[in-house]
């Protein structure tokens, strides 16, 4: 490499390594700091591991830690139940002329923020709203019935979010599966049941995966649609790593939540690879 | 001789589009059946519908003298390879060939026995733990049969499998193809628009044209007789000369049509039923048919002159393109690579002549070109 390329290449670099060191690098190693340091009982700040502590000792926390955990992973494996019929018609049933205008017309609602979108499913599900007016002018009820706030709708709430970052990974993927492999298992004496599991699947297991990770990370990141179509009862922890920074002001603790997270997204997506052998570097491809 | 395959005028048609138009067909078992015909012809939608894949719109498919009617594609006794072949990329070769006995719930050792076997009959022996994109194309295309044989369909339909491989491998998986056909026993119903594949391997071949079958016959038959002039055409190369017919004449008990060729050249050639003298025929002589320079003591020869305009040399399969004095049609001439017509050059005019038993006549279609 010359003199000149070896420039040209730090130009078109250096934005990218400046972005990475001051937005991300900086302020986690900042943020990694102020976890472990926690004020003493005199009030003198100091390296410490009692943000943690507070963390193990305060049922609160971890069951909400475990809560969200175990919710990021129903929503998940929920969105691809969804998803993967829906990207299967679009891709191999429907005629090619639709194909477009079908994928068109799911993108459609997230050219919407997710707050407006929330609002709507809030208006629909309200104690006074759309449905049960429905239903009380249909006769069906007699008095109304809160469908917000629970942890149904709060599920459905993510999935309904998460369902496009699921669907364009496993587009691509169906797009790439010759028919001729499915017409081949039905051929070779396959039904409906075993060509889904052993060709179709594990065919689309890149996308399948890329998809999880996505929808996984957003899910467990997720603030808004947790809060606001779970209520007090929807407990989800980014909710916990709010409260210490914006209500309580706890920094430290706040910090020592959100790397708690981190190193919880991190754990439960390396075993997803682990157990559908599939390498990170292959599926972001 | 027990028919493996029957199909009883069978139909199929799309809307206002007939793919195949009643056509009826009998593989006796152990055969290899091809059908022939250019893109579009039709043959593919014949084969789905054997394998299930379609179900026709009229007529009937019997498989072992069973009615499919109805039964769908993972459910009849014939298997298909398909044109790439459908090798499932995600797993190794002994899975891929373990797949169809996986379905029918076989026993473990029952699968991993019969995958050996069958390995070791289409020559991969302990291939079982190769990822199916590490073979070579023609090791793929002997894994896909593999697949297909271990369930032992009573047909196994093949559709077009040798299109996607190179010149040099397509010679050479033909006449593999053929043996390990001839090794294995199973009924092979192969299409194709290869007329070379469906001639060199096949015991019948069907020509198909328009969603029809022009003649059903043996490979040396459709060369040598064809029934129709689009057979003749298409099986081998032809030369097609307008002609028109004047008169008919009995020698030594066979009898000879007259015919006078546009370009004014008397001829005579082997009379068919049907042909009445005045009317329009289309000679049809094989490039290999034309001697050049004949002996002049062949008396019954059929002579005319042409001028060379090239030659196409391609070894044994060398050619003149010819052209006939005073007139721009275009003659095709096989040139022997024997070294006898070594002087002959483009532009040279050379004698040249034909049997009269080696032309083949039929009515000209209304419209001459």
């Amino acid at each position: 490499m010359n003199k000149s390329m070896r420039w040209g290449l730090l130009i078109f670099i250096l934005p990218v390594l400046v972005w990475l060191l001051l937005l991300i690098v900086l302020p986690q190693v900042d943020m990694a700091i102020m976890a472990i340091r926690a004020d003493n009982e005199f009030g003198e700040t100091g390296f410490s591991l009692a943000n943690f502590r507070v963390f193990f000792s305060e049922p609160i926390y971890w069951r909400t830690f475990a809560r969200t955990a175990i919710f990021s992973v129903l929503v998940t494996f929920l969105t691809f139940l969804i998803t993967m019929p829906v990207a299967f018609y679009i891709t191999k049933v429907v005629s090619p002329r639709f194909q477009g205008f079908l994928t068109v017309l799911t993108l459609l609602p997230f050219w919407v923020s997710e707050l407006v979108r929330v609002y709507g499913w809030m208006i629909l599900l309200r104690e006074s709203g759309v449905i049960n007016h429905f239903l009380i002018k249909s006769g069906i009820l007699n008095k109304p019935v809160e469908l917000l706030y629970n942890d149904a709708t709060m599920v459905m709430g993510l999935v309904y979010t998460s369902m496009l970052f699921m669907l364009v990974p496993l587009l691509s993927v169906l797009e790439n599966l010759d028919n001729n492999l499915i017409e081949a298992a039905y051929d070779l004496g396959g039904n409906v049941w075993s060509i889904t599991v052993k060709i179709i699947i594990p065919y689309c297991l890149p996308g399948i995966v890329s998809g999880s990770i996505v929808v996984f990370m957003l899910t467990l990141g997720n603030y808004l649609t947790p809060n606001l179509m779970g209520g007090k009862n929807g407990l989800w922890f980014t909710e916990q790593i709010y409260n210490q920074f914006i209500a309580s002001f706890n920094w430290n603790q706040g910090s020592a939540f959100g790397f708690l997270l981190l190193i919880l997204s991190s754990a439960i997506i390396w075993i997803g690879l682990k157990l559908t052998r599939q390498s990170l570097g292959k599926v972001v491809q | 001789m027990q028919t493996d395959l029957s199909v009883i005028n069978v139909t199929k048609t799309f809307k206002d589009f007939t793919a195949v138009e009643s056509v009826s067909f009998d593989v006796e078992k152990g055969r290899f059946f091809s059908i022939l015909g250019p893109s579009g012809c039709g043959k593919t939608t014949l084969l789905r519908m054997i394998s299930g894949f379609f179900e026709p719109t009229g007529g009937v498919i019997e498989i072992n003298g069973k009615n499919m009617a109805g039964i769908p594609p993972n459910k009849r006794p014939v298997n298909l390879i398909f044109q790439n072949l459908a090798l499932f990329p995600m797993m190794n070769v002994g899975q891929n060939i373990a797949f169809g006995l996986e379905r029918k719930r076989e026993k473990r050792v029952v699968i991993q026995r019969k995958t050996a076997e069958i390995l070791e009959r289409v020559g991969l022996p302990g291939f079982e733990k190769k990822k199916v994109d590490q073979l070579s194309g023609g090791q793929r295309q002997r894994v896909a049969i593999a697949r297909s044989l271990i369930l032992e369909p009573a047909v196994l339909l093949l559709d077009e499998p040798l299109g996607a491989l190179d010149l040099k491998l397509r010679e050479q998986m033909k006449i593999e193809l053929k043996t390990l056909q001839t090794q294995v026993g199973t009924t092979f119903v192969y299409i194709t628009h290869d007329q070379s594949e469906a001639l060199v391997m096949s015991d019948h071949v069907a020509v198909m044209n328009k969603g029809r079958f022009e003649q059903v016959d043996t490979p040396r038959n459709l060369y040598a007789k064809p029934l129709t002039p689009f057979v003749a055409r298409f099986v081998g190369e032809n030369n097609q000369w307008p002609a028109k017919m004047t008169g008919i004449d009995t020698i030594d008990g066979g009898k000879l049509a007259s015919i006078v060729t546009f370009e004014g050249h008397a001829f005579k050639a082997v009379m068919k039923t049907g042909l009445k003298p005045g009317e329009a025929v289309d000679l049809f002589l094989r490039p290999e048919s034309i001697v050049l320079e004949p002996d002049p003591a062949m008396e019954t020869l059929n002579r005319f002159s042409i001028r060379v305009q090239s030659i196409l040399f391609d070894g044994a399969n060398s050619r003149l393109l010819a052209l006939l004095p005073e007139s721009d049609r275009e003659i095709q001439i096989s040139l022997p690579q024997t070294r006898q017509f070594d002087h002959i050059q483009p532009g040279s005019r050379v004698e040249a002549g034909w049997n009269p038993e080696s032309g083949i006549l039929f009515p000209a279609k209304p419209v001459t070109p």
